[in-house]
């Protein structure tokens, strides 16, 4: 058999998630790069539609990997299947998106396969026949380019964001769709899942919010979160948090920003005191302007930023707030 | 319940970082702390043992340095630690490492392991997972919240976008824990001092040697990342640079 890539795109309630459309778009690039043919899958109960609906997409085969028991969603069922499936087809590169859905069944799946994750790469990088992938570390301070040393398959998982998804490219005709049954077997399934619910009725949508005003750890203590909510006021925005700040009770969880709380895109984010981990980075970088002000000039926030300011924000913030408001009021 | 905490000194948050000669890992002179989300993983382990009894075991694997950890967990009030001492360790791969591990609790019985949802150094977020397949355990990821059932356990899983789920499990498992799932103590004077009495195995790595392969992958190289981003930096006494971004707020992003 040729060496392949297979995409596995995740679905929710019949629905395939904006991420996997970025996988897809990268397993489209690795694909040209090394002439090995892309392939894709799907995991439920009945999912020959969405199958379908990635076959409209530049690959040359799409699956529709079925049982009743792959819902709702357990570990156990997901690495069961695709152990099966990968073992049949042998695909070289075998790509998912870091969901967290992902991250709770993919180290066990390469595990059972006596092979290995590259987890939350953000780019490859084709070096002569050697295949890298790059990644974050340390909170994002340091990236990696990390290679493969042990047998195929080979499991990467993508950041959100790394690809664009509204890249992928349409094929010139449909691809053929494969319906697979797949077994699982009485037993298999350990845990056993209950509805998923939110916790409480958001109070606000910082999606909709054109302006932001984003506090971290640097804002020290909960009083201080007044003076943030002061410039938010100013500017006519809403205040939000990285997760320490929410974790605290400082803020309430809804005004948490990154992967476990809200992805926003406003006009301005304004991110006082926030290092930048990779959680908080991927809810917030789309972004049109991003400014930070943090004292260490290492924060990895600052790689995204158009406008840097290195100092302390307790400085920096109450004579922002004067100008702002002479501006306003026309001065 | 009997309950293994894995736990990992990492790189403090704050702290720069240099890269060694050979631009593949980091330059050891730093400060270290506990990883984050494993520090909330034990003080879970002591809530439950405080409703429900047991035991408290904290693991750690790398150089001498990291019985630290260790010993600030005992003063915390876990009953004893297992070291796995080698800075061999600190090197190997997350399948690598789960199968040490394994092999350094083979004689125990454990109701529960915890381990942070992930590290703060190599992110992987697969340790724990790959430990209970290992384990042939049932595990459950990014938990904020358990509870003791007839059956088992019942844990509420975070997803993504503010959405839980409630998840029915038995035991044997493997949880790893997410940050703000509590909140953290600080050790007492007198834990401090009991701690010291507190029985910590070390584990040499010639002891689990036999379970430990190649890594199956490889950091070819570590950099610091470029920009994508075009940063202008703004520098002045505090009111200098408040007028700045005031002019840019105005004039480029066009909000006022």
């Amino acid at each position: 058999m040729p060496d392949t890539i297979l995409v596995i795109a995740e679905q929710r309630e019949g629905k395939l998630s904006r991420v996997s459309w970025e996988t897809l778009a990268a397993g489209q690039a690795l694909a040209a790069e090394t002439g090995w043919p892309l392939e894709a899958a799907v995991l439920g109960d009945a999912v020959a539609d969405l199958a379908s609906e990635i076959a409209a997409k530049k690959l040359s085969k799409a699956y529709a990997l079925q049982s009743p028991k792959l819902e709702p969603y357990t570990p156990d069922a997901f690495a069961v299947a695709l152990k099966q499936f990968i073992a049949a087809r042998q695909p070289k590169l075998v790509l998912l998106p870091h969901t967290y859905q992902v991250r709770d069944f993919v180290p066990k799946l390469a595990t059972a396969m006596k092979s290995t994750v590259i987890s939350d790469c953000v780019a490859y990088k084709k070096e002569g026949e050697k295949l890298l992938f790059t990644r974050q570390m340390f909170q994002g301070k340091l990236a990696a380019d990390v290679s493969f040393t042990g047998d195929p398959p080979w499991f990467v998982t993508f950041q959100n964001g790394a690809f664009r998804g509204d890249r992928a490219e349409a094929g010139a005709s449909a691809a053929p769709v494969e319906t697979v049954n797949v077994e699982i077997a009485d037993g298999v399934i350990r845990n056993q899942p209950q509805e998923v619910f939110k916790e409480a009725k958001q109070a606000v949508d910082l999606t909709q919010a054109e302006i932001i005003v984003a506090v971290g750890r640097g804002i020290k203590e909960q009083k201080n979160i007044e003076l943030a909510q002061q410039l938010a006021d100013a500017l006519g925005g809403e205040i939000a948090a990285s997760r320490p700040i929410c974790d605290s009770g400082w803020l309430p969880m809804d005004r948490q920003i990154g992967s476990s709380g809200q992805t926003v895109a406003p006009k301005l984010y304004l991110a006082l005191g926030i290092s930048g981990a990779i959680q908080h980075i991927v809810g917030m970088k789309g972004a049109r302007t991003i400014i930070a002000v943090n004292k260490d000039s290492e924060a990895p926030i600052f790689e995204i930023v158009d406008y840097a300011v290195v100092g302390n924000l307790f400085d920096i913030v109450p004579p922002l707030i004067e100008e702002v408001k002479k501006a306003k009021a026309g001065g | 319940m009997k309950i293994l905490v894995c736990i990992k000194q990492v790189p403090q948050k704050d702290a720069p970082l240099k890269l060694n000669d050979s631009g593949t890992w980091i330059r050891e002179d730093v400060s270290y702390e506990v990883n984050e989300p494993d520090a909330y993983a034990l003080e879970e382990a002591l809530r439950q043992k405080e409703k429900h009894g047991g035991e408290v075991v904290v693991i750690t694997a790398g150089p001498a340095r990291s019985q630290q950890v260790l010993r600030e967990a005992l003063a915390k009030g876990a009953d004893r630690a297992i070291h796995l001492e080698d800075s061999a360790f600190a090197a190997l791969d997350a399948l690598n490492l789960a199968h040490a591990l394994a092999a350094s609790i083979k004689d125990e019985k454990f109701d529960l392991i915890f381990t942070g949802l992930q590290s703060d150094d190599y992110g992987y977020a697969q340790t724990g997972v790959i430990l209970a397949e290992l384990l042939g355990w049932p595990h459950a990821t990014i938990i904020m919240q358990i509870e003791k059932t007839d059956a088992g356990i019942k844990v509420k899983r975070e997803l993504e976008a503010g959405y839980f789920q409630f998840v029915d499990m038995p035991l044997p498992a493997v949880l790893t824990i997410q940050s703000g799932i509590n909140k953290l103590r600080y050790a007492t004077l007198i834990g401090i001092k009991q701690a010291k009495n507190k029985p910590l195995r070390k584990v040499a790595l010639g002891e689990v040697q036999s379970v430990i392969g190649a890594n199956l992958q490889k950091i070819e190289r570590l950099y610091v990342p470029q920009k994508t981003k075009n940063t202008e930096f703004l520098e002045g006494s505090p009111v200098e640079v408040a007028k700045k971004l005031v002019e840019r707020l105005r004039n480029e992003v066009r909000v006022l």
